[in-house]
C-alpha cells in the first residue's frame, strides 16, 4: 500500500456532481473504470472494461476512461462540501463499474474523504475477495449492494458469474459495515417474478441489521451506449416495468418488515 | 419569535372566476386619465409645480372612472376594462403617438386602442409638447451622453420615459393610523412653519400638496363606497348583496382611518398600492413584507373568530389577482427589456423581524398558498432566506417553485443584511429590508432607491477598446490607443477600464439628468407624504425628502466580460496562439459565420441610417460596400477557415460557471470595474450610487446590438443575464454553477445580483427532490450568493432542448436513478423524460 494516500492513481470515467439518487443527501459519485460481471442491462456498458476504449459522443470518436489521483478527486469533491453538510448525510459515492476491482484506489478515496469529514457510499456488487472489502468498511457510510437474483444458475446466465460469493459477503458486510443497503434492478425476464422478489427478501431480512431494500425498476437508457461502444445490446425488446408491477413487488418486500422504495 | 399554522387551503370558484375574467380580452389602453391630468394642468398655469401635481392628482381622483367587476371583495381599479392602462404624457408621449399604428400589434406587450382613444390623446398631446420628464431631462444631458445613448452603450429608458416608482411605502403606519392620521402629522408639521422661515415657501406649499393628495385619495375611496352602495341596491343575489355593503363599509372606514380587521387591512393596502400607480407610472411599486404588516390584522381576526383562515386567504388570493389588473404600457424597446406586461410588484415573506428573530409566520406561509392558488406573473413573489429560516417555509416555497411559474425569488439574508448596512442603515433598518422590483433590496418607507436607474451593457466598453472608442464612424468612448498596440494584457485591461470609467461618468450624467428632471417637473406629493422624512424635511423624495437615498444603475455581460478577458489573456497574451488583431478581425468579421440576406439588408440599412443620422452623406456605392461586408462575402474560403479556427479555440478556453477558482477570481474581478467606480458617484438627492447585477430581460435586446466578443459569442445573440454563466457554458452541474456566481462579490452589488437557474421538474420529484433542491439553495447561500431563481421547465421546451441542445446545456432532469444534464442524455432517454412529463399531466 502506498504511504501516502493522495497519490494513488486510479481509473474512472466520470465525476457527477449534484447526484441525488446515490445514497443520501447531495453526493458527488465517481464511477470507477473496470467490472467483474457483465449484466445484460447494464446503463453503464463503457464502464465494464477495465482498458480505455472508443466511444462515439457526437460523431466523434472520445476516449473513455482517464488517470487520476486520489488528490485530484478529493480537491474537486471537496468543492461542493457545502451542500454535503447542507443536506445532512451527502458526500461521496463510489459508482463504476465496481469500484471493488480498483481495492487500493477506492481505500485510499473512502479514507481521505473520510480523513476531510464527508459522508462515504459505494454502490456495488460486492463481488470481489472479503478481505478486500474489509479493509475498507472503516471508512464507509452506506454499503449500497445489489442483489440480482437468489438462483445461482440463472445468475451466471444474466451476469456471467454465478452468486454464491456475493451473497457470502452480504452476510459478512451486513455484520460489518456501518450501513448495508440492498438494491435489486428488476430486470423484466430475469427476476421480475413475486417469488424472485420475495425470495430476494426475505434473503435480505436474514441479514443482521439490514432494515433497507430498494427496487430498482429496469430502463434501457444505456442502449444508445452500447452502439456506440460499437456492441450489440442484448435486451432490446425488454420493456420497462409497468408502475403497477413495481408497486405490488414493493408491496411483497415490505411484508418482509423491510423499508422499501421504488429508484434510489 | 416564529410561530405559524400551516394549512393548505383550497382555492376558491370565486379566484378561478375573477382570473377567467382578466384574461379574457387584449389589454386596452385608456385615456381618461391622460385628459383629466391635461384639463387640471391647464388650469394652474404658472403655479408651483407640487401644486399643479396636488391639483391633477386630486381632479382625478374625483373624475377617473369607477367599476367594481364582478365577484371582487377588493374593489379599485385603475381602469374600466380588466389589466387596461392609463396614460402618463406628463412624463412621455411621442413615443406612443408614434405607435399608436403598431402598439396592438407588436411583439412584446401588446395593447389593443382604440379610434376614439387615439383622437382623445392626440389632443391631450398637443398640450404636453416641451412639458415632460423626459424632454428636460434631455437638456440637462452632456453632448457626449446623448451620443453614448444613441450608440446602445447604456439604456436609461426606464425613468428617462416614466415615473420612477421602485419604491415600498409605510405600508403598516397607514394600516395603523390612516391617511387622516398622516394629514395630521402634516397639518402639524404646517403648524410650525413660520412665515420668516427659509424654506417656508417650498415646505409649506409642499404639506398643503400633501394633505390636498391625501385627502383626494379619501374622496377616492368614498366614490367606491358610493358605487358599491348603488350595486347592492340592485344586487338579488342576497350573499352578493352583503358582500357589496361590507365593501362599502370598507371604502368609508379606509384608507380614511386606520384598519380595523383584516379585510379593511386588506382593502386600505390596495388603495394605496393603486393610487400610487395612478399618481405616477413608476413601476415596481413593491408591497414588500405584507406578511408582517399584515399580521397584527389577522391574528386578532383571528384570536376574536371574526374571520376563518379560508377566507382570509380568499381575501388575499383576491389581492394576488388584483396585482395583476394594473397593467402598464411602456414603449417598445422598452416593452421588450421588461417583457411580460410586469409591473415588478415585488412581495416578499419569511426573513427576520428588526431584532433579529425569525419571521415567518401564517401569512408567510398563506402568501405562498395564494401565488399557487393565482398562478400569475403578479406579485413578483420573493422568499427571505436565512440561517434560522424554518425548513418547512423553504419546502412550501420550493413546491411553489416546482409549480413552474419561476416563483418565488429567493434572497439571503446573510448578504442583503451587511450589504445595506454597509450603504448606512442602521442594524435593525438593514433586518427589515424588502426587495424592489426584481432584485433590489432597500428599507420600506424610507427609502428612494431609483433602483432601475439604466441598463449598462458591460459588453460594449469592450468593443470600444477594440475601435479605439470609436463606433460606426463616431467618437463614443474615450481614445485608448490602437488595440494592435498593446503589447501586454495589463494594458489591454486598463483600456477596457479606461473605456468602463468613462462610459460610467456618462451614465452617472444621464441619471442625474432625468433624476434633475423627475424633481422638477415630477415631484409626487402623495408618495412623499407616506415615506419618511419628506413631511418633516418639507421635501418630495424627488427632492431628497427619503432618509435614504440611492441610484442603482444595473449592469450585465459580466459572463461575457470575464470569459472574454480571459481567453485574450490566456490565448493571445500568454500562449501567443493568435494576436490581438488577428482576434479584431476575426470579431469584425462575426468569425466567418454566414449572414442570410435578409438580415444583411436590415444591418446594412441599420448602418447607412446611423451614419445618415450623424449627417454624413452616405452614396450608393458605400452602401453596396457595406452590404459586401455585412454579407461577409469579403471573406476568403481561408479566411473564414481562419476565423471559425480562432473561434474554436475561444470556445475551448475554460469558462465561468464551471467552479475553475482562477476563472471565477478573474470574474470577480472583472465585476468590480463596474461596481466600484460606481460607489464613488453622487445623484443630485444627495445619496450614493450602487451597482446592480442583473438584466430584466434586456440582454436579449441589447445583446442583438453588440458584435461578436471574444468569448466566441456571435454578434447579435443574447448577452448573458444578471450574474448567470453564459448560457451553455457552465456545463458542470448547478454545484459547479452555485460555486462559481459565489465566487462573485455580491455585497458590493448592494442594488442586488440575479442569478438564473433551469431546472425540469422531475429534479424537483416527491419530498426527496424537493429536499436536495432546497438544500443546493442553502448551499450556495451559505457561499454567500445574495439571490437565486429558477425555471423550472416545461415539455415544449424540453423539445426545442432537443433541437437547438447548445441552448440548454445545463438543463437539469430528474433520470431514474439519478439526475443529470437532460442534453448529455441519450436521444432515446430524452424522449422517454418528454413522455414521462407528459404522463404526469404537466
Amino acid at each position: 500500500m502506498t504511504d501516502n494516500i493522495y497519490n494513488v492513481k486510479g481509473r474512472i470515467f466520470n465525476i457527477q456532481k449534484f447526484s441525488v439518487h446515490d445514497g443520501p443527501g447531495i453526493r458527488t459519485t465517481v464511477f470507477l473504470k473496470g467490472c467483474v460481471l457483465r449484466c445484460r442491462w447494464c446503463c453503464n456498458p463503457e464502464s465494464q472494461n477495465y482498458k480505455k476504449e472508443i466511444m462515439i459522443t457526437d460523431g466523434k470518436e472520445t476516449e473513455v476512461g482517464y488517470d487520476v489521483t486520489v488528490e485530484e478527486i478529493i480537491s474537486d469533491v471537496l468543492r461542493d462540501r457545502v451542500y454535503y453538510r447542507r443536506s445532512g448525510t451527502g458526500g461521496i459515492t463510489l459508482s463504476g463499474g465496481e469500484c471493488l476491482c480498483q481495492p487500493e484506489f477506492t481505500y485510499a478515496l473512502l479514507r481521505a474523504a473520510k480523513e476531510n469529514g464527508i459522508s462515504t457510499a459505494i454502490e456495488s456488487t460486492a463481488c470481489a475477495n472479503y478481505e478486500v472489502i474489509k479493509t475498507i468498511l472503516p471508512y464507509l457510510d452506506y454499503f449500497l449492494m445489489d442483489i440480482k437474483h437468489t438462483d445461482g444458475a440463472k445468475h451466471k446466465e444474466f451476469t456471467g458469474k454465478s452468486n454464491e460469493l456475493m451473497l457470502e459477503n452480504a452476510k459478512k458486510i451486513a455484520k460489518e459495515a456501518k450501513e448495508l443497503i440492498i438494491r435489486v434492478p428488476v430486470i423484466p425476464t430475469f427476476n421480475d417474478t413475486e417469488e424472485e422478489i420475495a425470495k430476494i427478501a426475505e434473503f435480505t431480512s436474514s441479514l443482521e441489521g439490514v432494515k433497507e431494500l430498494h427496487l430498482l425498476p429496469y430502463h434501457r437508457f444505456g442502449q444508445d451506449k452500447y452502439e456506440r461502444l460499437g456492441r450489440e445490446y442484448l435486451m432490446k425488446h425488454i420493456e420497462t416495468p409497468s408502475d403497477e408491477k413495481m408497486q405490488s413487488l414493493l408491496k411483497t418486500v415490505e411484508k418482509y418488515g423491510l423499508k422499501s422504495q421504488i429508484g434510489g | 419569535m416564529s410561530e405559524y399554522v400551516i394549512r393548505d387551503i383550497e382555492k376558491t370558484e370565486r379566484i378561478t372566476k375573477l382570473i377567467d375574467d382578466l384574461y379574457r380580452e387584449m389589454p386596452e389602453i385608456e385615456p381618461d386619465r391622460a385628459v383629466i391630468i391635461t384639463e387640471a394642468y391647464k388650469e394652474t398655469e404658472n403655479e408651483p409645480v407640487i401644486k399643479r401635481r396636488a391639483h391633477a392628482f386630486k381632479k382625478i381622483c374625483e373624475n377617473i372612472p369607477v367599476t367594481i367587476r364582478p365577484m371582487e371583495l377588493i374593489v379599485g381599479s385603475a381602469t374600466k376594462k380588466p389589466r387596461g392602462c392609463q396614460v402618463f404624457p406628463e412624463f412621455s408621449f411621442e413615443w406612443l403617438e408614434a405607435e399608436f399604428e403598431t402598439v396592438a400589434t407588436r411583439k412584446a406587450d401588446p395593447f389593443y386602442i382604440s379610434d376614439e382613444t387615439k383622437a382623445k390623446l392626440s389632443e391631450a398631446y398637443k398640450y404636453w409638447k416641451g412639458k415632460t420628464t423626459s424632454e428636460l431631462a434631455t437638456a440637462y444631458m452632456s453632448p457626449e451622453t446623448l451620443t453614448a445613448i444613441e450608440h446602445n452603450i447604456f439604456t436609461p429608458g426606464n425613468y428617462f420615459y416614466n415615473g420612477v416608482g421602485h419604491v415600498t411605502v409605510n405600508y403598516g403606519k397607514i394600516l395603523e393610523i390612516g391617511f387622516d392620521g398622516l394629514i395630521k402629522e402634516a397639518e402639524d408639521e404646517l403648524k410650525k412653519c413660520k412665515p420668516g422661515d427659509g424654506d417656508f415657501a417650498k415646505k409649506s406649499t409642499f404639506l398643503k400638496a400633501v394633505i390636498e393628495s391625501l385627502k383626494a385619495a379619501i374622496t377616492y375611496a368614498t366614490r367606491y363606497a358610493e358605487l358599491a352602495l348603488n350595486l347592492a341596491k340592485n344586487e338579488t343575489d342576497s350573499n352578493r348583496k352583503t358582500e357589496l355593503l361590507m365593501i362599502a363599509n370598507n371604502c368609508v372606514n379606509v384608507p380614511k382611518k386606520g384598519a380595523s380587521n383584516f379585510w379593511e387591512a386588506c382593502q386600505s393596502f390596495w388603495f394605496v398600492q393603486m393610487l400610487l400607480q395612478t399618481e405616477s407610472s413608476g413601476h415596481s411599486i413593491s408591497p414588500g413584507r405584507f406578511d408582517q404588516y399584515m399580521y397584527p390584522y389577522y391574528k386578532k381576526d383571528i384570536d376574536n373568530n371574526v374571520i376563518t383562515p379560508e377566507f382570509a386567504q380568499e381575501l388575499m388570493d383576491c389581492i394576488w389577482v388584483k396585482l395583476n389588473d394594473l397593467n402598464k404600457c411602456r414603449d417598445e424597446a422598452s416593452a421588450e427589456g421588461f417583457a411580460g406586461y410586469s409591473l415588478f410588484q415585488n412581495l416578499i415573506a419569511g426573513g427576520q423581524t428588526p431584532e433579529g428573530e425569525d419571521a415567518t409566520n401564517d401569512l408567510s406561509f398563506m402568501s405562498i398558498q395564494a401565488t399557487m392558488h393565482v398562478l400569475l406573473p403578479q406579485p413578483s413573489f420573493s422568499v427571505r432566506v436565512w440561517n434560522k429560516t424554518p425548513h418547512e417555509f423553504l419546502m412550501k416555497a420550493a413546491e411553489l417553485t416546482r409549480t413552474g411559474v419561476g416563483l418565488p425569488a429567493y434572497y439571503n439574508d446573510e448578504v442583503i443584511i451587511p450589504s445595506l448596512v454597509n450603504r448606512g442603515l442602521t442594524l435593525e433598518e438593514a433586518r427589515d429590508y424588502n426587495i424592489i422590483g426584481c432584485v433590489e433590496p432597500q428599507k420600506s418607507g424610507k427609502t428612494e432607491g431609483w433602483h432601475d436607474a439604466a441598463f449598462f451593457n458591460m459588453v460594449r466598453p469592450l468593443e470600444l477598446v477594440f475601435s479605439n472608442g470609436m463606433d460606426n464612424g463616431v467618437l463614443v468612448g474615450v481614445k485608448t490607443g490602437e488595440v494592435e498596440e498593446f503589447d501586454t494584457f495589463d494594458k489591454f485591461y486598463d483600456a477596457y477600464k479606461a473605456q468602463m470609467n468613462y462610459c460610467l461618468e456618462l451614465l452617472v450624467n444621464a441619471d442625474n439628468a432625468i433624476d434633475v428632471a423627475h424633481a422638477e417637473r415630477c415631484p409626487l406629493p402623495f408618495l412623499s407624504s407616506m415615506i419618511e422624512d419628506c413631511i418633516k424635511r418639507g421635501k418630495t423624495v424627488q427632492e431628497g425628502g427619503a432618509v435614504y437615498n440611492f441610484t442603482g444603475p444595473q449592469g450585465f455581460g459580466i459572463a461575457n466580460m470575464a470569459d472574454s478577458l480571459y481567453a485574450i489573456k490566456t490565448l493571445v497574451y500568454e500562449q501567443k496562439k493568435f494576436t490581438i488583431s488577428e482576434l479584431k478581425e476575426a470579431l469584425s468579421n462575426n468569425f466567418g459565420k454566414e449572414v442570410s440576406d435578409d438580415e444583411a439588408v436590415e444591418i446594412t440599412k441599420e448602418i447607412a441610417k446611423q451614419i445618415k443620422d450623424n449627417n454624413i452623406e452616405v452614396t450608393e456605392q458605400q452602401i453596396a460596400e457595406i452590404f459586401k461586408s455585412v454579407k461577409n462575402s469579403g471573406a476568403t474560403a481561408e479566411n473564414k477557415a481562419k476565423y471559425e479556427k480562432i473561434h474554436q479555440m475561444l470556445k475551448e478556453v475554460p469558462k465561468f460557471g464551471n467552479d475553475i477558482p482562477e476563472v471565477d477570481s478573474f470574474a470577480r474581478d472583472v465585476a468590480y470595474t463596474y461596481t466600484r467606480p460606481l460607489e464613488k458617484f453622487k445623484n443630485p438627492r444627495g445619496g450614493q450610487y450602487q451597482a446592480g447585477l442583473y438584466p430584466v430581460s434586456a440582454n436579449v435586446p441589447l445583446g442583438a446590438q453588440t458584435g461578436a466578443t471574444p468569448d466566441g459569442r456571435y454578434a447579435k445573440t443574447p448577452v448573458a443575464d444578471g450574474v448567470s454563466p453564459s448560457a451553455g457554458c457552465d456545463t458542470n452541474g448547478p454545484t459547479a454553477a452555485c460555486n462559481s456566481v459565489s465566487r462573485l462579490d455580491h455585497f458590493i452589488a448592494s442594488n442586488g445580483t440575479l442569478f438564473n437557474m433551469k431546472f425540469h421538474p422531475s429534479a424537483l420529484k416527491g419530498r426527496s427532490g424537493l429536499e436536495s433542491f432546497v438544500n443546493l439553495i442553502r448551499g450556495y447561500f451559505d457561499q454567500k450568493g445574495s439571490h437565486v431563481q429558477f425555471n423550472v421547465v416545461s415539455r415544449e421546451t424540453l423539445r426545442d432542448a432537443q433541437k437547438h441542445p447548445e441552448n440548454y446545456k445545463t438543463l437539469v432532469v430528474r433520470v431514474a436513478g439519478y439526475s443529470a444534464l437532460f442534453t448529455t442524455l441519450s436521444k432515446s432517454l430524452q424522449e422517454d423524460i418528454i413522455n414521462r412529463t407528459e404522463q404526469g399531466g404537466f
